[in-house]
């Protein structure tokens, strides 16, 4: 996924001159995961900024330049470190087309790795997705696959409005597949059916597909079969297909590594019941990481989702509760 | 580096600067003694990093001058709050190493983190900059109850550029806090060079916004350090508020076990720094004044390395706590019901296993993603 997001990068670059890339050791070091490798060298550093380690302004001055006209794609260097910028996102950058009646906007992206699976330090793992999805004006996106990942940057990068891009940072190298070389975009707002099943609808994003995709495996395994939804966007959602789903399936397990409290899976049980209450033949289940605080590298497997976790949740508390 | 306060020379074309007042030989011993434990440490992080033994890990090779140095100056009663730079700097306080071994080894549970109260020593500081205002807070709540007690916090040339060393800079000032912001300014934040950070030329000159008094200080000169530190709380204590250190120095290693410099710097850059290093630079210094001689250092050297073998016995032998961690030290009391709920989730179903490695089946490569941060 990180080649897929070099790729990305690269293409933004080269399409439309407005595009630049700012954020800490995104330059010289080509970012502390590399995903901007090669990039200043390829477009300079007027284009390929290393800022100041300030989250606060690289977002607050992205969105100047966003509203001159430009279109900034800006990298925090982790979830953990992105709240300093919290303030320019929600007062600023998501409302800037509401408080200027549509004569100002800020079409920039805001490109975050998030989440946990690689042992790193305190700070390092988070998921907190919640707080950005709350915010009136931004579109949240999550890809989890190497194709997704480029399709989506562009779109986010094309998109009039500000768009967060989360990247699941496990994923960046133990997720691989064949991507296309040439230019395109996947849009927003679609989820995408990775597998097709009947009895139940496992729905996730990010890193935690895989674990969702390993469980439905597992669960085929036990007579279960299990549709299995890439939501892809978080905001906008594409309800259609979470809804179409359910009414064929009468179960569904949501599965994210965020906390369960205020996390996504409450919005999407929400509007099934909303959409679907009555295809419904169990209560949603959400299998989550806990409301407490991320733990350290050797606790964390105590904390994230697994496949055989989430194949035995679905299978006891929707199929034998 | 001529506008730099310095008293230990070089043992040639720069000369050394009589000894401050208030150090004796003892003194320069034992901040020497603390010098070599700061460094035992670190190479041993480095290499039980290399061994899968820890996680990433944040070296500070070169500068334990502006930790033992600065720190000597201290009480034990003024508070202190470290970086991720400065993870070890508990161990001068007492913390046992194994301590903050096992914070790096990520036991979770209570494992790895010491008592913060006790130590008067701030839990190590990952975010950039943002322990800066809560120095300000100790060190104004002590005031406010007529104590004498300083504050002190290390931090980076990077967080000069944060927000929260500004609010904390400006607050410090206006309330007159006795509180020392200590940068450590190593000309590197991971790969932005410092000409890259600011405009300035010190980072000494933006205390002139905050009214505030600055020195800069050679960072490899651990009593250079303490001069400074030891002035700033003593003007701090009498009411004189806050003071600002530059101890200028170099980022001699990594900014961390998994950054690679050489995608950014010319490492012949680094080679003229080496020289200045603390440990031999004191070690001769020492030896001028007939303090120390070579097998004194070679005995406080081995003593270090030995007690740092010993932590890391005691950190293996620590057991991975229960999964009950997981929901621990939250909230004060009771768990509430979602924990309550949660234990018992994870207890019945085995959702998350305890056994098996959280990427068992992935490609190799998935724990093993270039990334530092800290
Ligand atoms: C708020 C925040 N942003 C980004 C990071 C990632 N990060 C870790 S260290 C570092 C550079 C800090 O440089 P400096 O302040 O000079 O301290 P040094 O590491 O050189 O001691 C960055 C950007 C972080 N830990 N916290
Ligand atoms: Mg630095």
């Amino acid at each position: 996924m990180a080649r897929a997001l070099n790729d990305g990068l690269r293409l933004a670059l080269s399409g439309d001159e407005r595009v630049l890339l700012m954020g800490e050791d995104v330059g010289r070091a080509g970012g502390v995961f590399r995903i901007s490798d090669k990039l200043r060298g390829e477009f300079g550093e007027e284009r390929v900024i290393d800022a100041p380690v300030a989250e606060s302004g690289i977002v607050g001055v992205a969105f100047g330049m966003a509203v001159a006209g430009m279109r900034p794609i800006v990298e925090l260097q982790f979830m953990g470190f992105s709240y300093p910028a919290y303030d320019q996102i929600i007062s600023h950058v998501s409302r800037i087309r509401h408080r200027s009646r549509h004569r100002f906007t800020a079409p920039m992206v805001i490109r975050i790795p998030y989440g946990g699976g690689i042992g790193a330090a305190e700070h390092h793992s988070e998921s907190m997705e919640s707080i950005y999805l709350h915010i009136p004006g931004l579109k949240v996106v999550v890809p989890s696959t190497p194709v997704d990942a480029k399709g989506l940057l562009l779109a986010a990068v094309e998109d009039p409005d500000p768009v967060v891009f989360l990247e699941p940072i496990r994923s960046y190298r133990s997720i691989t597949e064949v991507v296309p070389g040439d230019y395109y975009t996947t849009p927003i707002g679609e989820a995408a059916v990775r597998r097709e099943g009947t009895d139940v609808t496992l729905i996730s994003y990010g890193a935690m597909m895989r674990e969702t995709l390993g469980a439905a495996d597992v669960l085929e395994g036990r007579g279960i079969s299990a549709e299995v939804i890439d939501l892809r966007s978080l905001v906008p959602l594409d309800v259609d297909t979470i809804v179409a789903s359910v009414i064929k399936t009468g179960r569904v397990a949501v599965v994210h590594e965020a906390p369960r409290t205020g996390g996504f899976g409450g919005e999407i049980a929400a509007i099934v019941q909303e959409k679907a209450f009555f295809s419904l033949e169990m209560p949603v289940l959400r299998v989550t990481g806990w409301d407490s605080v991320f733990p350290l590298k050797r606790s964390e497997r105590l904390y994230l989702p697994n496949v055989a976790g989430i194949a035995e949740e679905v299978q006891t508390r929707l199929f034998e509760g | 580096m001529s506008d730099l306060l310095r008293i230990i020379g070089n043992g040639a074309d720069v000369p050394d600067q009589p000894i401050p007042e208030g150090l004796g030989d003892k003194d320069l011993v034992a901040i020497y003694r603390w010098l070599v434990l700061l460094r035992a440490y670190d190479e041993r992080s480095v290499a039980l990093q290399r061994q899968g033994r820890i996680g990433t890990y944040a070296l500070y090779w070169g500068e334990e001058a502006t930790q033992a140095g600065t720190l000597y100056a201290l009480e034990e009663t003024d508070w202190i709050f470290p970086s991720y730079r400065q993870n070890s700097i508990g161990i001068l306080r007492g913390v046992p190493p194994s301590v903050i071994l096992a914070w790096w080894r990520g036991y979770g549970g209570d494992v790895g983190f010491y008592d913060t109260r006790h130590f008067r020593t701030g839990p190590i500081c990952v975010p950039i900059g943002t322990h800066l205002p809560h120095a300000v807070g100790t060190s104004w709540a002590a005031k406010l109850r007529g104590e004498r007690t300083a504050s002190l916090a290390w931090f980076g040339d990077g967080a000069t550029s944060e927000g929260d060393f500004h609010e904390a800079m400006n607050f410090a000032s206006v309330f007159k806090t006795a509180t020392i912001f200590f940068c450590t300014n190593n000309q590197w934040a991971i790969s932005t060079p410092v000409s890259r950070q600011m405009a300035t030329k010190t980072v000494a000159e933006k205390a002139l916004a905050y009214a505030m008094p600055a020195v800069r200080v050679d960072g490899f000169d651990p009593i250079a350090c303490w001069k400074a530190t030891k002035d700033a709380a003593d003007r701090g204590r009498e009411g004189g508020g806050p003071t600002l250190i530059e101890a200028f120095c170099y980022r001699i290693g990594a900014h961390g076990t998994a950054d690679d410099p050489r995608l950014y710097r010319d490492e012949a850059e680094t080679e003229p720094w080496k020289a200045w290093e603390p440990l031999s630079r004191m070690a001769s210094f020492l030896d001028r004044l007939g303090v120390l001689d070579e097998s004194g250092a070679e005995k406080i050297k081995a003593e270090a390395k030995q007690t740092i073998a010993e932590a890391v016995t005691e950190m293996e032998a620590i057991e991975t706590p229960g999964l009950e961690v997981i929901f621990d030290n939250v909230y004060a009391k009771d768990r509430p019901w979602m924990f309550i709920e949660g234990l018992e989730e994870l207890r019945s179903v085995g959702q998350r296993e305890l056994v098996k490695p959280l990427n068992a089946g992935a490609p190799a490569d998935d724990t093993e993603i270039p990334e530092e941060g800290v």
